[in-house]
């Protein structure tokens, strides 16, 4: 009797516990997965007039029909256009996480040394920018990098310059632009991860005779190092693709991947290739995040936490 | 930094005046000892008795408000930690999670610049000393906290450094493991005849351990000695009461000789078979420690009582109200007519004779003369 009740108490503890995990992952499916899926299916299938995209499974006369058309994808591979375009895309969201990584370490860095009691300041100053519209941000930067923006106002009337510098529309203009608008994400894992460090790591290496700066290469940055990997994935991930910024601050020789999404869904109006843009961007970006992740894995069995 | 030899005489470490504020605090006060070469001293206290922050100002952690420290002659309170002859094993350890313990071991070595032979050398006669030759390749949290401890000593010790500083060495172990590591860990300290300061809350540690303590409270030293001195004689209630447990009578003196002195308490007359440095009428309180007391169930009677019991002094009688059997020995509570809870300590020197000393039983408890401290302050 006891024994069969502790036995139903077990599977609902278990089915509550499933239930529990269920949640998310049905969301992940719902509106990752599925929507994955679609713009996958849609790559391999072929426009016809009314349908952007066609049936990729036809089933007439008793015969079962499946066409799968690689042909755009056999095409990004050959065009010297989407290749370069690809490669410019990583190029400029590599260069954007390591600007990311070269202001924001410092930044959380003192941030996580400050007093305890300033921290908090200096935080929301961080995420204060997420208060207004992240539209709003990046159109003011034209306004400062402008013509007749702040800067060159400000270098012109100090005699530093006799003519207007070409800020906008450059590929100083959109780095400037990306690396201010990924910052606040480089700088928050990084500071999650600073302020945990025991501080005791630094006393033991200054107490082994490691200078300051010794210690601060051999100690706090290996111990940040996953910091340093969620910060650069939260940076460049989102930056392969972006499509807002470039298309704001950019110039008209920027390539960026987004733009030719863009071109391809609402001016070619040809989604399959447009999904399979999307489809090799998903890949590329999958790829090296599945290797990383494989390598942190095994790091984690071999030895540390 | 190089250190000279001290001159005849001098000591090693010196301390003298230390003081260390935080907001106003003192939690350091007014310190000053004199430690010799070779010895392990112990700064023993309570939690926020300020041995720690006299250790990290040893270490360079802290920067003392006031007052001086020389090591050899030299001082080294404007000296860096880096800079410092001196290394620390760490409460808990603090050894660095990212590297194997060979890189552990060889850190310091490194730092110093010394040639990848040398270093080598040295890391594996540290491992070879603390026995763990085969485990350099781990890292720290594949140890157990025996290993963990033992690389920590390999890694302070592996730079010969002039003075050792233990924080805590064994507050990380069970209760087992630190008995056998105690003596381990001060066999290493002797063999490489380091100068050793440890800062410790366990008397046991302290005691087992160093060649002398100091017992610290509310930022100053109470007294300074060998284990055998602080226990037998502490110079204060508080050191009395903090190291072992002690039975405290509180009286005044009523004979002051030269070669003795009486004291009358609530319990009963006191004699003391020494002379204590007081006043006829003098308040003081009379420390007996409980293993020093006779616990039994007659008067004592005329052969084994000593001299001052047979003239009424130094006995008195009671109703036992609980007792602790601890295999060794068992611990007796019994409670006297004033009130006072008296602790008793008997040692179970025969299998299975509690010589009828049951709970509730009337008992007689005596002690000798010269087993109880006379504390003034």
């Amino acid at each position: 009797m006891i024994s069969t009740l502790k036995h139903m108490l077990t599977l609902r503890w278990i089915t509550g516990r499933r239930f529990v995990i269920s949640v998310p992952f049905a969301w992940l499916a719902a509106t990752f997965l599925l929507p994955f899926l679609i713009v996958a299916r849609i790559s391999f299938s072929e426009t016809d007039g009314e349908n952007p995209f066609g049936n990729l499974m036809t089933y007439a006369d008793g015969v079962f029909n499946l066409k799968v058309k690689i042909a755009n994808y056999l095409f990004i591979a050959s065009d010297d256009l989407y290749v370069l375009t690809y490669l410019s895309s990583i190029k400029f969201a590599l260069i954007t996480t390591l600007f990311c990584l070269l202001i924001g370490y410092p930044f959380a860095y003192f941030m996580a040394r400050a007093k305890s009691t300033v921290r908090p300041v200096l935080l929301m100053m961080v995420m204060l920018p997420f208060w207004t519209s992240f539209l709003l941000r990046i159109y003011a930067w034209k306004g400062i990098l402008a013509n007749q923006g702040i800067v060159n106002h400000l270098l012109l009337s100090l005699g530093w310059i006799s003519e207007p510098l070409h800020l906008m529309n450059t590929q100083f203009s959109l780095l400037i632009g990306m690396v201010y608008a990924y910052l606040p994400f480089m700088i928050l894992p990084l500071y999650a991860n600073l302020v945990k460090m025991d501080m005791r790591f630094l006393e033991a290496a200054a107490d082994l005779g490691a200078t300051p700066l010794q210690a601060f290469w051999r100690i706090t940055v290996p111990l940040s190092k996953s910091g340093i990997i969620a910060g650069s994935m939260l940076v460049f991930i989102p930056a392969v693709g972006e499509y807002v910024i470039p298309e704001l601050l950019g110039g008209p020789e920027t390539l960026m991947i987004g733009h030719v999404l863009w071109d391809e869904f609402f001016t070619n109006n040809d989604w399959p290739m447009a999904s399979s843009v999307a489809v090799v961007v998903i890949l590329l970006i999958l790829v090296p995040m599945a290797i990383l992740n494989k390598y942190q894995a095994e790091q984690r069995e071999g030895g540390r936490a | 930094m190089t250190i000279a030899s001290p001159a005849a005489g001098q000591p090693f470490l010196s301390i003298r005046n230390l003081v260390k504020e935080f907001d106003g605090l003192r939690a350091v006060n007014d310190v000053s000892v004199a430690i010799n070469k070779g010895e392990i001293f112990a700064l023993l206290g309570s939690s926020g008795c300020g041995k720690s922050t006299l250790l990290r100002m040893l270490a360079g952690f802290e920067t003392p408000t006031s007052g001086q420290i020389e090591l050899a002659g030299q001082s080294i309170v404007a000296v860096p930690p880096h800079q410092r002859p001196i290394n620390m094993m760490f409460q808990s350890y603090a050894l660095f999670p990212h590297l194997s313990v060979w890189d552990n071991i060889a850190f310091g070595l490194r730092r110093d610049g010394l040639a990848k032979a040398e270093v080598a050398s040295r890391v594996e006669q540290m491992l070879a000393l603390v026995q763990l030759s085969a485990y350099g390749q781990r890292k720290p949290h594949q140890l157990s906290g025996g290993q963990q401890q033992r690389v920590a000593l390999a890694r302070s010790l592996a730079k010969r450094p002039q003075l050792l500083l233990l924080d805590e060495p064994l507050g990380a172990l069970d209760k087992k493991l630190r008995e056998r590591t105690q003596i381990e860990l001060v066999n290493i300290i002797e063999q490489v005849g380091v100068t050793c300061v440890m800062v410790t809350h366990d008397q046991d540690e302290a005691m087992s351990m160093a060649t002398r303590i100091a017992v610290m409270s509310e930022g100053r030293i109470l007294q300074v000695g060998a284990p055998g001195e602080i226990y037998e004689t502490p110079n204060c209630r508080f050191v009395a009461d903090f190291i072992g447990s002690v039975n405290m009578f509180n009286g005044h003196v009523s004979v002051d000789e030269a070669d003795h002195v009486v004291i009358d308490t609530a319990e009963c007359r006191h004699y003391i078979s020494h002379g204590i440095t007081g006043t006829q009428g003098m308040e003081v309180s009379v420390a007996v420690r409980p293993e020093k007391m006779v616990l039994q169930l007659e008067a004592p009677s005329a052969g084994q009582r000593a001299q001052a019991v047979e003239h009424g002094f130094n006995c008195v009688q009671g109703v036992i109200s609980s007792l602790a059997y601890f295999g060794n020995e068992t611990h007796y509570q019994v409670k006297l007519a004033s009130g006072m809870e008296l602790k008793v300590t008997r040692t179970n020197a025969a299998r299975r004779d509690d010589a009828g000393l049951g709970r509730e039983q009337q008992v007689y408890v005596w002690w000798d003369g010269s087993d109880a401290v006379v504390l003034t302050n």
